[in-house]
């Protein structure tokens, strides 16, 4: 039964060891969007980014990987992830089909700003949609994030850590 | 005060209580919107006083069928066209049809009424306890009402043990929260921790809430209505593994009512504390947990000779809990439940505080 001081009295817990306390943090997750590249010539060319990722998050199979994706291979992860895992998936930037019509005075989608508020914008999707726990267990964004290149035609599934 | 003037103002209604000076107000807020000063009485006590009627036409002849008045308790459901049901209805007659030629004073007495629920006013149902004097007319009834309140007491409950548990998403986040009692009265302190086992999710901060959940009727016709009564930031900042983090949250602050378990069979009122973290991307992670909470006595009945700092174990005019009234556990608010071995209840904690 309580009563008096010790009612109120702060509930003693564990000690943290200097090792929890100090050990480098077990959230780690960096993932950069850069160095945008446009490859080809005149109709055929297309701009692809650098996807640079940094974490110690154990269901990450490595720590660190670098792969290069276009803005379509962005889409497919979205619909792969809206489709398999239970999340409200954030947007992409636009597909800005209107910069894409004939006869503009500029270089459309290749022009340097558009690009890059299509890589900030993008690196924002991927940090967002990278951190969320129910994501990260889905294998379509593990091959989105690590493998050289993307298999469409893997089988969707789960990621089961040991 | 609910005041209700029949037609033709030949006559005015007062009811007096008695020890008027003594008793308790309490303020409540009205179906006007405004607060009003309402007389509280207990469990048991008996409701008693004067019936003025004061004549308009001094000197003129008043006829009437009767005078009575009534001790009323009402459970009133909004959504379901004003439906009201009265536990309680004691009437006593005041007058019997005849004159009246001048002003009128009728004592009334109810004795040791039970009042076994406590007054509410709720977002969809309330509960209130008034007294109602009718004047029988040919045309047209007189009435008046006067609202009271009450409050239900009860003494401290045998089996307060804490709340502990592990919660979590696996490989994510495991934490182990611990609440000092699963039953906390109105001006009691919520004393607990958070202890992180595992974090691998970018925390930027905690908070825990006082949620009320007002649930009325049952089956297809539920009404479930939420309120976040407080709000309390606990940890600003990013935790890591082994960090605890204490909780002391102030009752007495928070305009708080008792838990109430399927009241007159018609609703129900239950706290609970929600734990929320919340990570870098606004993501939130919650943990609700059922406490119960109850009234206690302010003062304490002594009985001669009895030791002064011994607790009462029984009050009159309280009620004792039951051993039925425990707190639920359900699974973890998480997107995957916890399959820890780690996952205790309170019942087989050996080693709470």
């Amino acid at each position: 039964m309580a009563s008096g001081a010790s009612a109120t009295q702060r509930i003693p817990s564990k000690r943290q060891t200097l090792d929890e306390a100090y050990a480098p943090p077990a959230n780690f997750l960096e993932i950069e969007v850069i160095n945008p590249i446009t490859h080809g010539v005149g109709k055929m060319r297309y701009t692809d980014y650098e996807i640079r990722m940094r974490s110690n998050l154990p269901v990450f199979k490595q720590k660190e990987s670098s792969v290069r994706r276009r803005y379509s291979d962005f889409e497919w992860v979205r619909a792969e992830l809206e489709r398999d895992s239970k999340i409200v998936v954030p947007t992409l930037p636009g597909k800005s089909l209107k910069r894409q019509l004939p006869f503009r005075s500029d270089d459309g989608i290749f022009e340097e700003e558009f690009i890059e508020n299509r890589r900030k914008a993008l690196e924002l999707f991927i940090n967002k949609v990278a951190g969320h726990p129910l994501a990260q267990n889905e294998r379509s964004l593990h091959i989105f994030l690590q493998e050289t290149t993307i298999d469409k035609n893997y089988v969707p599934g789960k990621i089961r850590t040991a | 005060m609910a005041m209700l003037f029949g037609f033709g103002q030949s006559a005015e209604i007062q009811i007096r209580l008695s020890n008027e000076d003594t008793r308790k107000i309490v303020k409540a807020r009205g179906d006007d919107g405004n607060m009003h000063d309402h007389f509280l009485y207990y469990d048991g006590e008996s409701v008693a006083g004067v019936v003025l009627v004061n004549l308009k036409k001094a000197n003129h002849k008043f006829e009437h069928q009767g005078i009575r008045i009534e001790f009323i308790g009402q459970i009133e459901v909004y959504y379901d066209r004003g439906n009201q049901q009265d536990f309680i209805s004691l009437t006593r007659e005041l007058a019997r049809p005849g004159d009246l030629t001048q002003n009128a004073q009728f004592p009334f007495e109810f004795n040791n009424v039970e009042k076994p629920f406590e007054t509410y006013m709720g977002t969809n149902v309330k509960l209130r306890y008034f007294l109602r004097v009718t004047v029988i007319r040919r045309l047209t009834d007189l009435t008046k009402e006067l609202d009271l309140v009450v409050h239900a007491l009860s003494s401290y409950p045998d089996n307060d043990k804490s709340i502990k548990m592990e919660v979590g998403i696996e490989d994510c986040l495991h934490i182990e929260f611990e609440y000092n009692k699963n039953k906390y009265h109105l001006q009691d302190v919520i004393v607990g921790k958070i202890y992180f086992l595992l974090v691998r999710i970018k925390i930027k901060y905690m908070e825990i809430a006082i949620l009320k959940t007002e649930i009325v009727g049952s089956g297809p016709n539920t009404f479930k209505e939420s309120e976040t009564v407080a709000k309390f930031e606990i940890m600003d900042g990013a935790p890591v593994r082994g960090e605890s983090i204490p909780i002391r949250l102030f009752l007495a602050g928070y305009d708080l009512a008792p838990s109430m378990r399927d009241v007159g069979k018609k609703f129900s009122v239950k706290y609970f504390l929600n734990l929320v973290l919340i990570d870098e991307e606004d993501r939130r992670y919650f943990k609700q947990q059922e406490v119960t909470l109850w009234r206690k006595a302010d003062k304490v009945m002594r009985h001669p000779g009895s030791q002064d700092d011994e607790m009462p174990t029984s009050i009159p005019g309280t009620q004792k809990f039951n051993a039925q009234s425990v707190v639920e556990h359900p699974k973890p608010e998480s997107p995957r439940s916890d399959p820890k071995s780690g996952s205790t209840s309170p019942d087989d904690n050996s080693d709470s505080s």
